[in-house]
């Protein structure tokens, strides 16, 4: 048998053979495929005589507690056998970028450990280790303003941050107690963590190290004293209430070497010529647009309500230069207080506030993360207490051509490049309203119109068909009629043989490559076809939803 | 206590006295007798009512005498039931006095001289220590090493070596990243997004394993109302599942236009002419049609239908020229393509009719009866596997000048190109299925000892003296001047059908009824050079162009598939088939469709026979 903890800390999976028949003794009964090489691999490894030492280790301290030699016990848990997976790390991400691109499922991981509570499951050293870890490297995020996108899903908070070039993308689930499933293999998901933890401690100290600030995070001095507690009372003791004021997300940190600010680089500029100089352009607006985004909230001050999911926002809020704060009493790190006068936006999630403080906007938290991914400040009046949402849409998303496109990514894009369509639109529906009203006079009027003409029509007929009953006991019912000119659309007819020998070329392929014609047509095929269902729901939905507000006009009206 | 003294018998289990009458001996060994009566439940009660001092009365088990408490014993019960001490004159509260303390005192607690064995060293120690000596000397006990206190994390990647990038690193296969989420996993996704109850429904019958999505798409009106997901832990560990038992392997994506795929054909309008268009229906059978074939002019069609007739018709106008009731099922008709004779075999049921229909020249009537009753019978008799006879006076008023009884049903006549010979293949499982006729000597032979399983058809080769037999599977080509095998054709078909031979003669195209057309070029290989799946339904008949590179196959689907089959005298180029029109008409009747075809001998003309009743010509 493989040791399980072996190949998920050395990073071992199976193969699949090319010829499974023949590795299988004649079988085709599903079975794993390991590399002979990679057991081999695994045998060499020192870490496996650490773990017999480790089991040699529990069987004597089963034995002295069997013997209640207490002595003996403790003794055995001083010279407990410990391990180190150093050199594991560094033998599966020989450089740091290798580190940096796997670095999704360990956050993912640490963020899940960390909100699990300190009883069973797991080891307590273990889920404090994954806490503080998850805070340092959102304060990493922070101070490095690496932030780029955050999603609202149901089924958790992703991020996604680019650390040196590498897109990492992690998601938090939302903060409540788990419902612990009993189809979980807790062990596995340990034996993951404990590895995830070393390699994300080491990335977490060469992260801060490239910043140049200290290691393990230290709060800064002068935010500090900002935080102490004004009325003298001890809040817990110093070494507890270290992880939780780094938690707050609210104090920057102190700095190995003290900061300079005019630490950015400017990129030099060489003369180049032709495609490279569009190339540059392009690159320099990307840049410029980049350092814009990172300070998107540079000045304003939010303040939270206490029913707003704190961490995320605070997180999400400072990661882009804003200001935050919140009740005293929720969180340690509240810098000011909900009646501060420089408060610019008050987040707020409930259906109405009673009284409001002028000279501030009070929105919903989806303004935050939506102006985040839109990369401007979108405007306020969608997000007003008790307003219904517009929908929060998937920055991850980036539409190709045929693919659907939401009507609300349309509007955003347009807002991007520097349009304003809401204007346009409600002058739009305005007219198209108008327009709407007018054509119903129309409408009615050419109804009538055309009621008359059809009837007109209709005697006419009968008359005809009356003619014609007297007419046939006399003559037979044979008839000329003057012959149609068939017009022959010449582009229609191309186009038909076009296709057809498209067909007849079709016929001729060979098997193999006409299955994955087929497939790939299929696919196409089955895109389209969901891209349009899509839009097809929107537009019914639309169309209902209109149909509701003329209702709902006329009632008033009325 | 005196009343126990009085039983002598001490602390023993009283039942043992049970059954005697006594319970015990006094000081002065008498016997100590049991209370006469033993109190019933009744004396119990009675005594309990009436007796006020029945509360503080026990009963001595040693004696058996009922005892009354005295006030002093009841205090003493009391006391103990309280819990406290039994002797009332005891206080528990007295002030203690210390006799050691923590001052030193100046002279010692006892007086006591010191042990002698404190003076000696312990043996038991010494031997203790030198175990634990030897085990110091020996390197088992380590001296203790104080716990370093060692940042556990550090810069790891200080010194980027570029030699610690292995070969396995290179050969690593890194875990697909998890999708990244659309725009339907959204807490407030668009509308159109949602789920409609029917979908909903469906989704919940799927298969967990089949869904595209695994969740179902919710909308909350705002960010508090949204709950924990509660399959947060289970994806997680799924993950890890993938991560470390899910097979890797490096799978190169077909990023094919598919318009590449397409093989590049030459157009169909640069390889004309060919037909494209029906032009000519011609009616008048009442039933399917099996079989047709063209007069070596040109100009007359003969087609062999199930309602008993044979049909003439003239090619350009259409017309039945003539009918011919056999009076059964006609199964295959052939036009002797000598254009110096005019004679068409006829196979129906047991025999072949070789029929004069009297069209054209009368000259060339004339002399095709002449040719044939030019016969004179032989002096001895030959056996023959059939019977030649004449036909009736009847008989020949209808054009029939011979009939060959074959004495089983014939399913296929073919000439020879020059018009003397034909072959009949006779419905026989077991030998003689293939007959070999000289009409103007009229002598019939059996060309094969052995049948080589069920034979389907027969041809002649047009220029060598070969001859193709196609039983289920293969097309075997034998040598008439040397009597023997000259090939066999493997057709990766499951059922041949029909065949037929190129006019160059080195090509040859089965049609099986597993919808499949097989070209072979008998110089290049015995498999198939080109395996055509054109049709989606058997094919029943193939047929090559005299003149024009052209072939077609007539299928039950209903259609017939024209192709360009170009063959290059130069040994080096393969054939060129493209397929050309697919000419619709023929609609399906009794589940069959195109049921023969043919072509032109000069013109770029098809016929098919269809299971409509019709022939039709297309040009």
């Amino acid at each position: 048998p493989i040791p399980r903890r072996l190949c998920i800390l050395k990073g071992i999976y199976p193969h699949e053979p090319k010829h499974k028949k023949k590795v299988n003794k004649g079988s085709t009964a599903p079975r794993t495929f390991y590399l002979l090489k990679d057991i081999k691999f695994l045998l060499h490894e020192p870490i496996v005589n650490k773990f017999r030492e480790y089991k040699v280790f529990v069987r004597k301290l089963r034995k002295a507690y069997g013997k209640s030699e207490w002595g003996t016990v403790e003794r055995l848990k001083d010279n407990k056998p410990t391990y180190k997976l150093d050199h594991i790390v560094k033998e599966r991400y020989p450089t740091f970028i290798d580190a940096l691109r796997d670095l999704d499922d360990a956050l993912s991981m640490c963020f899940l450990f960390s909100t699990f509570p300190r009883t069973g499951k797991c080891h307590v050293q273990t889920i404090q280790l994954c806490r503080r870890l998850a805070v340092e490297f959102q304060n990493y995020v922070i101070a490095s303003r690496s932030l780029r996108k955050v999603f609202l899903s149901i089924k958790g908070i992703y991020y996604q941050a680019e650390v040196q070039g590498q897109p990492i993308t992690w998601i938090t689930p939302y903060a409540f107690a788990h419902d612990h499933p009993t189809d979980v293999d807790y062990r596995v998901m340990a034996t993951f963590t404990e590895f995830y933890t070393t390699l994300l401690g080491f990335v977490n100290f060469r992260l801060y190290q490239s910043l140049n600030l200290v290691y393990p995070p230290k709060i800064d001095s002068q935010a500090e004293d900002e935080l102490k507690p004004a009325e003298g009372k001890e809040y817990a003791m110093d070494s507890e209430s270290y992880l939780e004021k780094l938690s707050g997300l609210s104090a920057s940190l102190a700095r190995a070497v003290a900061p300079t600010h005019e630490d950015e680089v400017e990129i030099d500029e060489f003369p180049v010529e032709g495609e490279t100089a569009e190339l540059m352009d392009a690159k320099k607006k990307e840049q410029e647009d980049l350092e814009k985004h990172k300070k998107l909230f540079e000045g304003l001050r939010f303040f939270l309500n206490r029913e707003v999911p704190r961490e995320p926002l605070a997180f999400v809020i400072r990661c882009f230069g804003g200001q935050v704060s919140w009740d005293k009493s929720l969180c340690i790190g509240a810098t000011y207080d909900a009646t501060d006068p420089s408060i610019t936006h008050h987040i707020i999630d409930r259906p109405r506030l009673d009284k409001q403080v002028v000279g501030r906007y009070y929105l919903q938290p989806q303004w935050v993360f939506d102006s985040v991914n839109a990369k401007l400040c979108l405007p306020v009046a969608d997000y007003f207490p008790g307003v219904l949402l517009p929908p929060h849409l998937s920055p991850f998303v980036t539409e190709k051509e045929g693919d659907y496109v939401p009507p609300e990514k349309l509007k955003l894009l347009a807002l991007q490049r520097g349009e304003n369509p809401d204007e346009e639109s409600e002058e739009e529906e305005e007219e198209e309203e108008e327009e709407e009203e007018g054509d119903n006079d129309k409408e009615e009027e050419e109804e009538e119109d055309e009621s008359e003409k059809e009837e007109e029509l209709k005697l006419q007929k009968m008359e005809e068909q009356k003619t014609q009953s007297t007419q046939s006991n006399k003559a037979l019912p044979v008839k000329v009629t003057a012959g149609k000119v068939r017009v022959e659309d010449k582009q229609r007819l191309e186009q038909e043989q076009q296709s057809e020998e498209k067909r007849l070329a079709i016929m001729m392929m060979k098997k193999r490559e006409k299955y994955l014609y087929k497939k790939i047509m299929f696919g196409k095929k089955r895109k389209i076809r969901e891209a349009n269902k899509l839009a097809e729901k929107r537009k019914a939905h639309d169309a209902a939803l209109k149909e509701q507000k003329k209702k709902s006009k006329k009632a008033r009206q009325a | 206590l005196p009343q126990d003294i009085r039983n002598t018998v001490g602390n023993i289990p009283m039942e043992w006295y049970q059954d005697f009458p006594h319970v015990g001996y006094d000081l002065d060994g008498k016997r100590i007798y049991k209370p006469l009566r033993s109190k019933d439940e009744l004396d119990l009660f009675l005594e309990k009512m009436e007796n006020p001092e029945y509360w503080r009365t026990v009963q001595d088990r040693q004696t058996g005498a009922d005892v009354r408490l005295s006030e002093e014993q009841l205090e003493l019960v009391q006391r103990l039931q309280r819990g406290q001490f039994g002797d009332t004159n005891f206080d528990p509260y007295e002030p203690s006095v210390d006799f050691f303390s923590h001052e030193v005192r100046i002279h010692p607690v006892t007086n006591r001289p010191a042990d002698k064995r404190s003076f000696i060293p312990s043996l038991v120690e010494k031997e203790k220590v030198s175990k634990l000596v030897h085990a110091i000397k020996m390197g088992w006990i380590q001296p203790w090493k104080p716990k370093e206190n060692v940042p556990i994390f550090y810069d790891l990647w200080a010194r980027e070596d570029p030699n610690s990038i292995l070969g396995r690193h290179k050969m690593h296969v890194p875990a697909p990243k998890i999708p990244l989420p659309g725009h339907e996993e959204s807490y407030n996704p668009p509308p159109e997004f949602l789920l409609s109850p029917e979908e909903k429904l469906a989704w919940e019958q799927q298969d967990p394993a089949e869904r595209r999505l695994s969740f179902l798409p919710q909308k909350f009106r705002s960010l508090r109302a949204v709950p924990a997901y509660s399959r947060f832990i289970q994806e997680r560990f799924e993950r890890c599942l993938d991560l470390y038992l899910c097979p890797r392997q490096r799978k190169m994506r077909v990023n094919v236009d598919p318009e590449d795929l397409i093989p590049k054909l030459p157009r169909p309008r640069d390889l004309q002419p060919f037909p494209t268009t029906q032009a000519l229906v011609y009616r008048g059978h009442s039933s399917l049609v099996r079989t047709l074939s063209v007069s070596p002019s040109g100009q007359w069609l003969v087609s062999g239908s199930d309602d008993g007739s044979v049909r003439f018709w003239e090619v350009s106008s259409a017309r039945c020229l003539r009918a011919i009731p056999v009076g059964s099922v006609v199964k295959s008709v052939a036009w002797n393509p000598n254009p110096a004779v005019c004679l068409v075999a006829v196979a129906v049921d047991e025999q072949v009719l070789l029929v004069n229909p009297g069209l054209g020249d009368r000259l060339l009537v004339a002399a095709t009866d002449q040719l044939l009753d030019s016969w004179e019978a032989p002096e001895e008799e030959r056996i023959q596997p059939v019977r030649w006879i004449p036909a009736g006076p009847e008989e020949r008023g209808k054009g029939i000048r011979l009939r060959v009884e074959h004495g089983k049903p014939v399913t296929q006549v073919t000439w020879h190109g020059k018009g003397d010979y034909w072959a009949s293949v006779v419905r026989n499982p077991g030998s003689r299925q293939v007959l070999i006729h000289q009409s103007s000597r009229r002598w019939s032979q059996d060309p094969f000892r052995k049948s080589p399983g069920m034979i389907q058809c027969v041809q002649f080769h047009p220029l060598r003296p070969y001859f193709l037999v196609a039983s289920q599977r293969s097309v075997r080509i034998y040598n008439l001047l040397r009597q023997e095998l000259a090939k066999k054709l493997q057709s990766n078909c499951q059922w041949i059908s029909s065949m037929a031979v190129h006019p160059a003669g080195d090509n040859v195209i089965c049609g099986s009824y597993d919808s499949k057309l097989a070209w072979f070029d008998l110089d290049l290989s015995t498999r198939p050079y080109r395996l055509l799946r054109h049709h989606r339904r058997a094919l029943r008949s193939v047929a090559f162009h005299r003149r024009y590179p052209l072939f077609a196959s007539g299928s039950d689907d209903g259609t017939v598939i024209v192709c360009h089959g170009m063959v290059y005298s130069d040994l080096l180029q393969n054939p060129l088939l493209v397929p050309l029109k697919v000419l619709k008409g023929h609609a399906p009747a009794l589940d069959l469709g195109v049921l023969d075809v043919a072509f032109h001998p000069h013109q770029p003309w098809l016929f098919s026979a269809g299971a409509d009743g019709t022939l039709r010509l297309y040009t």
